[in-house]
């Protein structure tokens, strides 16, 4: 029941009254309605923009946000509105639903944004009033296409090979997109030359050329050179049949992939030359060969698989197959009427070409479509008559169904064109957005170098960490969360690469120098990152009250001492640390390289240099008296 | 070139509407009514200046031309029951609201009959009945307008009723009726005894209060 007629229920009620001397039972007690009856106006700020209405108007439809106590969680207590942080624009029409009980949609509105600010209203799309709906559903679906077909073309063509294919599904993969490998793309311009060869060769073979010494008649070429033809069909056979036994081998559904049309096509082009091969030479027969060599023609649909146009031409064809075939069928009667008319108007004339009714066909094809060959022309008056009365037809009857396959042939162009640039788009937007992904890891990265895991106690950690916005800080405790539950950091491609390299390495090193006090060579695998980091060290404005500053490369924390040695394989990044504020009586970079722990309780000695081998510091950092932090000089 | 007639035509949109049913819709929509001013509404009903608000707010919003006519009337009754036909009563109804006869019902025939029915004394109501059931308008009930309101009645329940529905139920209700009504047994019931009998039967008296807090 539409809620406009809600206002119009009092008074339904009020009319009872008429029933009541009738009535042979008491009336039942009226429903008390213990709301307020005051209507009230509301303000609704939706960003700014004030909307004003009535709460009854509001209350009309009771499952929507705005009519049921949902709205309650968007008031506002001090401005004593309900604020929405929502389109203004949008609204307007929500609220137009509300006053009206019609939903209209915005024709100039993105549909997707609008069937957004209905689910949050929550208003149902289907109330949408007659007025609108078609256009609204038309629009939906076009979008819903769209969508569709970037997915498609997402997932289609230059998704990455699955690790491991079998060469059947390589081999597949390279026959339906050429760009993916050279040899792909090799023999797909290989065949495509040869399709084009045989076509050529079909046409030339017919055209007339000097007849050899001794006779006078011309013969077409195809005779004349017989034997360097059939060379050149037999080669060009030979790589369809290969093409296709390939394909047939690479398919992954053989039914589907020989119910194609592709696959028929290919089959009609070659088959022609081996039922030839296979044919005797006699009279009787060569006439039917005659014909099948006909079918050699349909190689030059193969070039559909090379040209995208074709296969457009051909996909609208067959969408507009309903307007095809009314246009046929209203010809095919338009035809039979008029050939009819004129047979039995040019009946009487001596000499005439309308000798019968299916003779009148050819006349009216050739009238109505507008050739007029002139071969048949009707004599009597009555014949010029109908003849033109027949021409006009004509142009109406075929004027009519052409419009719907060329508006067909431009939507089905223009999708494909869309695709095609979304596809040359397609690499530029992936790598952008590769590149904000690594971002944020190198933010978290960076945030951690500079002393964000530790706890936040001292306000010399605000110092360092001011520049970031909460919304990071808190992305970052998050990570670290994320770090903790695992047990696992994170690191870059390029640490994890190296570390991948070296961790063999420093695992040698690391046993060989456990004992050892300063151990140039032993605290970093990779001596040149060490100087890098060095060299950054030095440029920070770390202030540093112990221990050699300019080269402090690593630091160990004795607690974290029971690194196990697999996990800190598995650890294999870098980090640098820096603890850099004034309460802090030491700085230290932090390499983590994967280390054996045991050799902590060597280096108890305060200044005494360090194991190489940096056990993580995040694990340790809960308070700073305890532990040790050994600075080690390269 | 039959594909050019064609493309062309394409481009054309051509809509001719029948001018008759268009003409017939702008004559309707310009047919506006405004009702009385706030004041003397309210000095002619019982109802408060912000009853009145609420009350034309929602006329409005449903009419926008300010007057209701048969149909519209009937389609809006209908609507709240669905499960018969409520056109004969909303014709009777329709009528009995149209105190001028005019065909149509203005605020004012809307207000007023809601005033007697929701704010009026019981002679009013009964009044106001009486003018309902009193189909010609000649001060007398006979039993055919009292039979047809009774079936009008029984039509809008519908066919699925519990128990079902007898053909004779309308007579028998009207002959219960009469006999309760009719004091002087003439076949007809006039005002009097209609307000006489109402008065007598406390059902109908006690009914009659619970329909005041409707608004």
């Amino acid at each position: 029941m539409a809620a406009g007629v809600a206002t119009w229920l009092p008074f339904a009620r009020a009319a009872a009254v008429g029933w009541l001397p009738l009535a042979k039972k008491t009336m039942p007690k009226p429903p008390v309605d213990k709301k307020s009856r005051n209507d009230e106006i509301l303000i609704v700020n939706v960003s700014g923009l004030r909307f004003q209405t009535w709460k009854n108007t509001l209350d009309r439809y009771p499952d929507t946000l705005l009519g049921s106590s949902e709205k309650e969680f968007f008031y506002n207590e001090d401005t004593r509105e309900y604020f929405f942080d929502r389109d203004p624009e949008m609204f307007r029409h929500i609220l137009n639903f509300y006053r009206t009980g019609k939903l209209h949609y915005p024709r100039q509105e993105c549909i997707q944004a609008f069937d957004e600010e209905l689910a949050f209203y929550g208003i149902v799309p289907d109330i949408i009033g007659d007025c609108c709906m078609e256009e609204y559903r038309d629009r939906k679906k076009e979008n819903q296409e769209r969508l569709a077909e970037d997915t498609e073309a997402e997932m289609a063509t230059d998704t990455p090979l699955p690790p491991n294919s079998t060469p059947r599904e390589r081999l597949w993969r390279a026959f339906e997109n050429p760009h993916t490998s050279t040899m792909a793309l090799v023999f797909y311009y290989v065949t495509g030359f040869f399709i084009a060869v045989s076509v050529i060769a079909n046409v030339v073979e017919t055209v007339p050329c000097r007849p050899p010494k001794g006779s006078v008649k011309d013969l077409p070429c195809g005779e004349k050179y017989s034997v360097a033809f059939f060379c050149m069909d037999t080669a060009c056979v030979l790589i369809f049949t290969f093409e296709y036994l390939m394909r047939l081998f690479a398919a992954p559904s053989r039914c589907k992939f020989m119910r194609s049309v592709m696959s028929v096509i290919d089959v009609v082009a070659i088959m022609p030359y081996y039922i030839g091969l296979v044919m005797p030479e006699n009279e009787d027969v060569s006439g039917a060969f005659v014909t099948l060599r006909v079918f050699r023609v349909f190689r030059i649909f193969k070039f559909s698989r090379h040209s995208q146009g074709l296969r457009i031409l051909g996909y609208t064809l067959k969408s507009c197959a309903s307007e095809l075939g009314f246009l046929l069928f209203s010809l095919t009667m338009a035809i039979i009427i008029f050939a009819t008319v004129m047979f039995y108007a040019e009946k009487g004339t001596k000499g005439t070409n309308f000798t019968s009714i299916p003779a009148s066909f050819w006349y009216t094809i050739v009238t109505m479509t507008t050739l007029g060959y002139g071969d048949m022309v009707p004599n009597t008056i009555a014949g010029k008559i109908f003849g033109s009365i027949c021409s006009l037809s004509g142009v109406l009857v075929i004027a009519l169904p052409v419009p719907v396959i060329v508006s067909n042939f431009s939507r089905i162009y223009h999708q494909n064109q869309r695709a095609d640039k979304m596809r040359a788009q397609q690499k530029v937007r992936l790598a952008r957005i590769r590149l904000a992904k690594k971002g944020t890891t190198n933010a978290f990265l960076h945030y951690k170098e500079e002393g964000g895991l530790q706890d936040h106690d001292s306000d010399s950690a605000a110092l360092c960490l001011k520049n970031r916005s909460s919304f990071e800080h808190q992305h970052h405790h998050l990570l670290h969360c994320l770090e903790k539950t695992t047990n696992h950091e994170f690191t870059d491609e390029l640490t994890y690469s190296e570390m991948c390299m070296t961790e063999s390495v420093g695992y040698r090193t690391s046993r060989s120098t456990s004992l050892s006090s300063q151990q140039p060579v032993s605290s970093s695998c990779c001596p040149r990152r060490a100087k890098r980091r060095a060299i950054r060290l030095a440029n920070s404005t770390v202030s540093v009250s112990r221990g050699s500053i300019q080269e402090l490369d690593t630091l160990q924390v004795q607690k974290s001492s029971v690194v196990p040695q697999s996990r800190s394989s598995l650890n294999a990044r870098t980090e640098d640390l820096k603890l850099n504020c004034e309460h802090r009586d030491y700085t230290a970079a932090i390499i983590s390289i994967p280390t054996p722990p045991a050799n902590t309780p060597d280096e108890s000695l305060p200044p005494s240099p360090a194991v190489p081998g940096i056990l993580r510091n995040s694990r340790s950092i809960s308070s700073f008296t305890h532990e040790t932090v050994k600075i080690s000089s390269l | 070139m039959g594909a050019v007639v064609g493309t062309l035509t394409m481009q054309t949109k051509q809509r001719q509407p029948s001018r008759d049913k268009v003409d017939d819709d702008l004559e309707m929509t310009m047919v506006c009514h405004r009702p009385e001013g706030l004041d003397q509404l309210e000095a002619q009903t019982n109802f408060s200046k912000r009853e009145l608000q609420v009350l034309y707010r929602g006329f409005k919003n449903e009419c926008p031309s300010g007057v209701v006519n048969e149909e519209t009337f009937k389609q809006i009754y209908s609507q709240f029951f669905p499960h018969g036909d409520a056109s004969t009563y909303a014709h009777y109804l329709f009528n009995a609201f149209d105190s001028g006869h005019s065909g149509s019902i203005k605020f004012e025939d809307f207000v007023t009959a809601l005033s007697i029915l929701l704010r009026g004394s019981t002679r009013e109501k009964l009044q106001w009945t009486f003018n309902l059931y009193d189909i010609n308008k000649d001060g007398y009930i006979n039993k055919e307008e009292m039979t047809d309101i009774v079936r009008a009645i029984y039509d809008m329940m519908g066919k699925y009723t519990y128990p079902a529905l007898k053909t004779d139920a309308p007579k028998q209700h009207v002959d219960a009726f009469f006999q309760k009504m009719d004091k002087n047994r003439d076949g007809v019931v006039t005002l009097d005894e209609f307000i006489l009998s109402c008065q007598e039967d406390e059902n109908i008296m006690r009914s009659l209060q619970l329909f005041e807090n409707v608004i």
